[in-house]
């Protein structure tokens, strides 16, 4: 635990880990109050009232072609690609962890199976598979969005705990601790697991701005989240038929994606480097 | 060396087996009748129910539609398209060469350019340029593809005209323009998108390289080439660069199922006739034999081209013989 | 005899954890005449590979030589040196042979490859002439079957075989001086003796003079004609190595040899000296060996130079200007 700890100090001192969390501090508090502070966008929708305004006073940040505040949209939005991406990141994490555990250290039949699978659930790439499933099962309400999303991306995490296992395995103090006769799920949780904590958040941290801009993407093809739940991705769809007249409304939300994922990734890199100081 | 490509291309076929079961599955677990799920909306003609009766055989047992379908995968067989009524095959064919052109080309840039780049900030680390190279590549990983590409096509084609805002080629342009204009209309079309897809992708290449040159610069024998009087850009390229391949060749590896598989995004966005956008275009048509075939044919190209990243290793690194 | 280099004041620094630069190696100074053997001996950890790389500007950054410090080739300033001159001097005037042959060699060309390599760099041959020589240098070195060993990989080598590698490589260029950075010390004891007896032979036919540098005094008698005793980034003592052996005067240098096992004569208990090298971070105030010297004084507390104690002998010791010592 201490080492995860320390991993964190470290991460906190490099400037780019720092100038990450702050901002992803700063995202998730505005996420969080924002909507409070700001004129409900729902409803203010009308289709010619104070529709493509473009920034000013009033709407900072212009308003959309339904005469929405693009600033509360998309701090609103906010909340929801955080969410998203918290929850099924940890769903990912999670399950990418039990796999990888169990797999590498029981071995044998059991670890050749699952990773079998897991090759051949890598092979695909996620987008497609999830391109599969949202076709089987459109409009998908948020909640079984995040469980789509977060059970189609633990096969990597699964692979890298596993190799950490299979590395540990050999340590002596797990030598130690099963020849002591230690049942084999304590050995796991107590000696495996804590230190598989650093890569597992490294990956963890990497993984909110992969799913961020898969969240995005979906939704800006129409198969994420669904309206009216705000989204940026969503809010790009709906910037694409009036773009040439409301720039402001599409390239908003976009800054906004750009500005979490950079946030999470530059965290997550000092991190990583804090984890396994190797090139950096 | 033989043996082992032997065993490893069995572990390749069942890998692709397993992928074939999985999608099977996944298919098999959507909730409710098919059927009644196209129907939703959509008058559909007595052949075309004829033809998805033929393809779901839902009266049959789910064994012999398991086996029914792996005989028809291993003849080439990927079934009918709901929404085009064609071949999956034929549609895949038909849309691989834009993908392909795209995916070549991003490609291209990305191992030209991002590897030399990588090189560059690695051996002058900690320098200027360094810094803004690792800047731009970090805020390159986390722009969203579609949203540059829609930014791209509004300001470069729609506000300054300079470059066609999206398809693959000028509609008006008449058919016997001539090979040399009709290639010229192709890459002007071309542009944008390969931009925009290289632009997100390029900050990967140059950080993986840069890291693993980083990595080797510090290693005793680069020491040695300097003491023998090397040139210094023998010392980058031929003694770094050469044992600084490894991960890239991985790299590759995980990129060349882009080639086919296209970028779902940037090709909706440029309306590019690519099997990026026939995959997103199946999804609102729930068209799944034609996404259970794209999915198929991404995957084995991801088996293959891991297999054929596995035999580079051997080639290039006297130290792996494989038995 | 003439004087073929002249090492005078070498100071290299390394950035300190708290902000300015620390200095691993202090104001060392040396001569090498033409043919002559000079044996650099110290613990790890006191500068010496450190002042080997200075000779060939291979010091790694963040690591710098500090102005001030004077490094001259046969009359020519090193230091000054930049671009093309300074290659050419490298392999072609000094070779060097490194302490671990396994990483020091590229592990994906084969060992005549990079041996050829050392040759073109500097001779304008051809690629099948380069090979020839190549395979005659490996003839030179002793390795068996030396022309199915020019095609072959590092890794398919022993560790001998490696290190010999590594002197045709130093050789390749014809150097007037070899340096030699623990040549033997990754080696089994069988492969050192051999190794060892390649240097000697090819010092001896080529010319060359050698700066040897190793922790070992063992394999310095009967091999070197000078010895510097290098301790906390300076040199403590230096002596023709017969005076050395027979008349060691520093504290240190004393302490070295009594620290070393004999075979011959009554078994008695090892002598190791107290304490631990300090880092280069913190050396000690005035003499850096005052708090492990069991002949510390009250003078010892400022820096001594290097004092005469004999002919071709001086040591850094206020003990030199006393009555009665060593």
């Amino acid at each position: 635990m201490t080492a995860l700890a320390e991993a964190l100090r470290a991460a906190w001192r490099d400037p780019r880990g720092r100038t990450g969390a702050i901002l992803l501090a700063l995202i998730a508090g505005i996420a969080l109050i924002g909507p409070a502070l700001l004129p409900d966008p729902a409803l203010q929708v009308d289709p010619v009232g104070a529709a493509n305004l473009p920034p000013g006073p009033g709407h900072w940040l212009g308003s959309d072609a339904l005469s929405r505040d693009v600033l509360s949209r998309v701090v609103s939005g906010a909340r929801v690609s955080l969410a998203v991406s918290l929850v099924a990141v940890l769903l990912s994490v999670t399950l990418g962890a039990m796999v990888g555990l169990v797999s590498g250290y029981l071995g044998g039949a059991v670890d050749a199976g699952l990773m079998r699978l897991v090759d051949a659930a890598l092979a695909i790439p996620r987008l497609f598979l999830l391109l599969l499933v949202l076709a089987a099962a459109e409009r998908l309400a948020l909640p079984v969005l995040i469980l789509v999303i977060g059970t189609t991306g633990w096969f990597g995490t699964a692979r890298l705990v596993r190799a950490e296992v299979l590395r540990l395995r050999e340590e002596a103090y797990v030598r130690a601790a099963e020849a002591l006769g230690a049942e084999r799920r304590r050995v796991i949780f107590r000696h495996l697991l804590p230190n598989t904590l650093g890569p597992l958040l490294v990956a963890a941290t990497l993984g909110i701005g992969d799913v961020i801009l898969l969240e995005a993407g979906l939704s800006f093809l129409g198969l994420g989240v669904q309206p009216p739940t705000p989204s940026w991705g969503g809010m790009i769809l709906d910037a694409k038929p009036v773009l040439v007249a409301a720039p402001w409304a599409g390239i908003f939300p976009g800054l906004a994606i750009v500005v979490t994922v950079l946030s999470a990734n530059l965290f997550g890199d000092a991190l990583r480097d804090a984890v396994d100081p190797r090139g950096a | 060396m033989a043996r082992w490509l032997v065993r490893r291309l069995a572990q390749s076929a069942i890998t692709f087996g397993v992928v074939v079961l999985l999608l099977f599955v996944l298919m098999r677990l959507a909730p409710g009748d098919p059927l009644s799920r196209l129907q939703d909306g959509r008058p559909m003609s007595p052949e075309e129910i004829a033809w998805t009766r033929k393809l779901y055989q839902v009266d049959r047992p789910m064994g012999e539609q398991l086996v029914s379908f792996l005989t028809g995968v291993g003849r080439g067989d990927l079934g009918n398209s709901i929404a085009y009524g064609l071949p999956v095959t034929t549609i895949i064919r038909n849309r691989l060469p834009a993908t392909l052109l795209l995916g070549g080309t991003v490609l291209l840039l990305n191992f030209t350019l991002g590897l030399w780049l990588g090189v560059r900030q690695a051996v002058r680390r900690g320098s200027r340029e360094d810094r803004w190279l690792t800047t731009l590549s970090l805020a390159g990983y986390a722009i969203p593809s579609f949203w540059l590409g829609l930014v791209l096509a509004w300001a470069v084609g729609v506000k300054l005209r300079w470059l066609p805002p999206g398809g693959m080629t000028n509609p008006l342009l008449s058919a016997d323009a001539g090979p040399a204009a009709l290639a010229l209309d192709v890459a002007a079309h071309l542009i944008l998108p390969a931009l925009t897809l290289s632009a997100v992708t390029i900050a990967g290449t140059m950080r993986y390289q840069r890291s693993a040159m980083l990595e080797v610069l510090r290693l005793p024998y680069i020491v040695t080439a300097r003491a023998k009087g090397a040139r210094e850009s023998a010392v980058t390229w031929r003694h770094a660069w050469r044992n600084a391949l490894f991960p890239v060749v991985t790299l590759f590896g995980l990129w060349l199922p882009l080639l086919v598989t296209g970028s779902v995004f940037v090709e909706t966005v440029f309306v590019w006739p690519g099997l990026g956008s026939l995959a997103a275009g199946a999804v609102g048509a729930r068209d799944y034999p034609l996404l259970m075939g794209t999915s198929l044919l991404a995957a084995g190209l991801v088996i293959a081209a891991t297999l054929l990243t596995d035999v580079a290793y051997s080639l290039l690194d006297p130290r792996v013989r494989y038995s | 005899m003439s004087r073929v280099l002249d090492v005078e004041n070498l100071r290299i620094s390394f950035p300190s954890p708290n902000g300015g630069r620390f200095f691993a190696v202090d104001g060392l100074g040396f001569t090498l005449d033409r043919g002559e053997t000079l044996a650099l001996v110290g613990e790890s950890g006191c500068g010496k590979s450190l002042t080997s790389l200075a000779l060939l500007r291979l010091v790694p950054p963040p690591g710098r030589i500090e102005s001030g410090s004077a490094i001259r080739l046969d009359g020519t300033d090193v230091l000054a040196l930049e671009g093309e001159a300074l290659r050419r001097i490298r392999g072609r005037r000094i070779g060097m042979i490194f302490q671990d042959p396994m990483t020091s060699l590229n592990p994906v060309f084969t060992v005549g490859n990079q041996i050829a390599e050392g040759i073109r760099a500097h001779f304008p041959v051809s690629r099948a002439e380069a090979r020839d020589r190549s395979l005659r240098l490996l003839q030179e070195v002793g390795m068996p079957d030396p022309a199915a060993r020019l095609d072959a990989y590092p890794h398919q080598l022993s560790g001998g075989m490696r290190q010999r590698v590594m002197i045709a490589i130093a050789l390749a260029a014809e150097p007037e001086i070899l340096v030699a950075d623990e040549p033997t010390t990754a080696l089994d004891v069988t492969v050192q003796a051999q190794i060892l007896e390649v240097l000697d032979r090819l010092r001896d036919s080529h010319g060359m003079a050698v700066l040897l540098i190793t922790h070992d005094l063992g394999i310095v008698a009967g091999r070197a004609d000078r010895v510097a005793v290098m301790y906390a980034g300076q040199i403590v003592e230096e002596a023709p190595t017969a005076r050395l052996f027979a008349q060691p005067s520093h504290p240190y240098t004393q302490g070295l040899f009594a620290s070393v096992p004999r075979i011959t004569g009554p078994v008695r208990r090892l002598n190791p000296i107290g304490g631990s090298v300090p880092p280069a971070t913190a050396w000690p105030a005035g003499c850096r060996f005052r708090p492990r010297c069991p002949k510390a004084f009250a003078r010892s507390e400022t820096m001594p130079p290097l004092l005469p104690v004999g002919p071709g002998h001086r040591m850094r010791c206020w003990l030199a200007e006393e009555p009665g010592s060593p």
